[in-house]
């Protein structure tokens, strides 16, 4: 609850940061010297100095955004989609252990499979374009975030309702005061990981059957056989989604604070 | 200190967990009846799993008795009276989110109290029970004992006219609870509050009790209820005196037999009693 992290990083912090940035040149280096010297071919690995390049101008053109917006739209309806679903139902069911044990099970089983093999299936229902992609999103993100309502709702010591309602507590208290904040770290993890998901299988999806979006692009250059354009897409793309993703452990460990 | 008024009155309550003929149904308690003074201290004590836990709730209203009656101060019980009745519970039972002063204010939130009044209230009760330099501490930074003295004044805080105590120093070391109880007979000697006190300690239960209601085991019923003649608050000498040990040895008399008999429950049952009676 104190703030251990946050204060100035340890020694070892350090080096560990510096070895993991001495990985990642090394590994532009050897794709360099594989590309220049060693002579791979360029149609499977263009320079990286061409893909810096390529990289420049399309954000210099801009004519990502177009694709940029498919991508971050679908991800944007797709997240609230399953937020909404996730919250709502997952609190509804926590409010009774018979209801936690008939669907809890039943939902961590949903889970474990390949949710992306009903992408066809999504196709199919909802077009090529992005409704099927929002489809998929929402119901791949779901299950993390639903999961983590019904175990951070669900599992709040006896005790502190007990304690909260032998005050006098009412609903609204009991539920603002002492189930919210009960429940509220593991449901962030759940948005977390319902987050990550989400983009990944959109993005992934957007490379198998799609009409716009940043992973279309990306196949639309391979099947061009413009590599080292494909290669600058996909550092964007990298980027874009490190960029999100850190946003939102943040935000997490923010809200884990408060 | 005991005057005539009846503050609360417990009626023929019995309680089952469970549905008769399951596997994991147990009668927690059986017909109990009992009268409690305003201004004094009862202590319930029992073996494990013998209902007193039970019936601590059920005078809070905390939990509903499979039949009987229990009345505070003249109303019938049907639910939880925060205006009347305050709980301290065995440990833990702090939000371990807020801050010791937010725990205690929390409890006059949910009443309603106003912000200047609340600041005062907490104040106050921290200063009571010796806290005053830790109201900005979380309870994950305090160590036991004071985690109870925090609960304790979180009680103190509501100002009702009783308290119901399940086991509050149960968890803490053997010098911890002894210097608790002895701040707690000083307190409370002061407060002229009507209290309920668990207990499974001998010591404790002599220490602290105008009265000790000795409970059988399982399904748990008043055996025999023990006075204990000693004006509060209670010196710590009076523990090495001859009347505490004569007490404490009659107590130990009533509760060994059915001590035996509930461990002989719990392995026929293959299931530890403290997991039923709690709760």
């Amino acid at each position: 609850m104190v703030g251990k992290t946050g204060e100035r990083p340890s020694r070892d912090a350090l080096a560990s940061r510096l070895i993991q940035a001495c990985f990642l040149v090394s590994l532009v280096v050897v794709w360099y010297l594989a590309a220049t010297r060693w002579g791979v071919n360029r149609l499977l690995l263009p320079n990286p100095l061409a893909v810096y390049d390529n990289l420049l101008d399309i954000l210099q053109s801009g004519e990502f955004i177009d694709d940029l917006n498919t991508t971050l739209g679908e991800l944007a309806v797709a997240f609230a989609i399953s937020v909404t679903c996730g919250l709502t139902l997952g609190y509804l069911i926590s409010r009774s252990s018979y209801w936690i044990e008939v669907f809890d099970p039943l939902f961590a089983a949903i889970y474990s499979i390949p949710i992306i093999l009903f992408l066809p299936l999504f196709v199919l229902f909802f077009g090529l374009g992005p409704p099927s992609k929002i489809a998929l999103g929402a119901s791949i993100s779901f299950f993390p975030i639903v999961i983590n309502t019904i175990a951070g709702f669900g599992h709040v010591d006896r005790l502190l309702v007990m304690a909260a309602r032998s005050m006098g507590a009412s609903n609204y208290h009991l539920f603002h005061h002492v189930l919210l904040p009960a429940a509220l770290p593991v449901i962030l993890t759940g948005l977390r990981m319902g987050f990550t998901t989400a983009l990944l299988s959109i993005i992934g999806s957007e490379t198998l059957a799609s009409l716009a979006g940043l992973g279309h692009r990306i196949v639309h250059l391979a099947e061009a056989m413009e590599m080292a354009r494909m290669f600058a897409y996909i550092v964007f793309v990298v980027a874009i989604a490190v960029t999100l993703n850190t946003i939102v452990s943040t935000l997490e460990a923010r809200g884990r604070r408060n | 200190m005991v005057t005539a008024e009846t503050a609360i009155k417990v009626r023929g309550v019995s309680h089952q967990f469970g549905v008769e003929g399951d596997r994991r149904f147990v009668r927690a308690l059986a017909d109990t009846s009992l009268d409690i003074a305003r201004g004094e201290l009862l202590c319930l004590i029992g073996p494990s799993g013998c209902g007193k836990s039970t019936l601590l709730n059920i005078i809070g209203g905390l939990m509903e008795p499979s039949s009987g009656i229990v009345e505070v101060r003249g109303q019938h019980v049907r639910g939880p009276l925060p205006a009347d009745i305050a709980f301290v519970f065995q440990e833990n039972s702090l939000f371990p989110w807020n801050t010791v002063i937010e725990n205690i204010e929390l409890g006059m939130i949910f009443q309603g109290v106003a912000k200047s009044e609340r600041t005062a209230r907490a104040a106050e009760a921290l200063e009571a029970v010796g806290l005053k330099d830790f109201a900005q501490h979380y309870p994950s930074q305090l160590s036991g004992g004071m985690r109870q003295r925090a609960a304790l004044a979180r009680a103190l805080s509501l100002q009702t006219p009783i308290l119901l105590m399940d086991e509050p120093f149960g968890a803490l070391d053997e010098q911890t609870r002894m210097i608790l109880g002895e701040d707690l007979s000083v307190l409370l000697a002061r407060s002229r509050k009507t209290i309920v006190f668990v207990t499974h300690s001998l010591g404790e239960a002599v220490f602290l009790a105008d009265r000790v209601a000795v409970f059988s085991a399982r399904p748990g019923r008043i055996k025999q209820v023990i006075a204990v003649d000693e004006p509060h608050p209670r010196k710590p000498e009076f523990v090495t005196s001859a009347k505490f040990t004569s007490l404490r040895n009659e107590l130990y008399g009533l509760l060994h037999d059915e001590i035996r008999k509930a461990v002989q429950q719990s392995a026929a049952a293959g299931t530890a009693p403290a997991a039923l009676g709690r709760a």
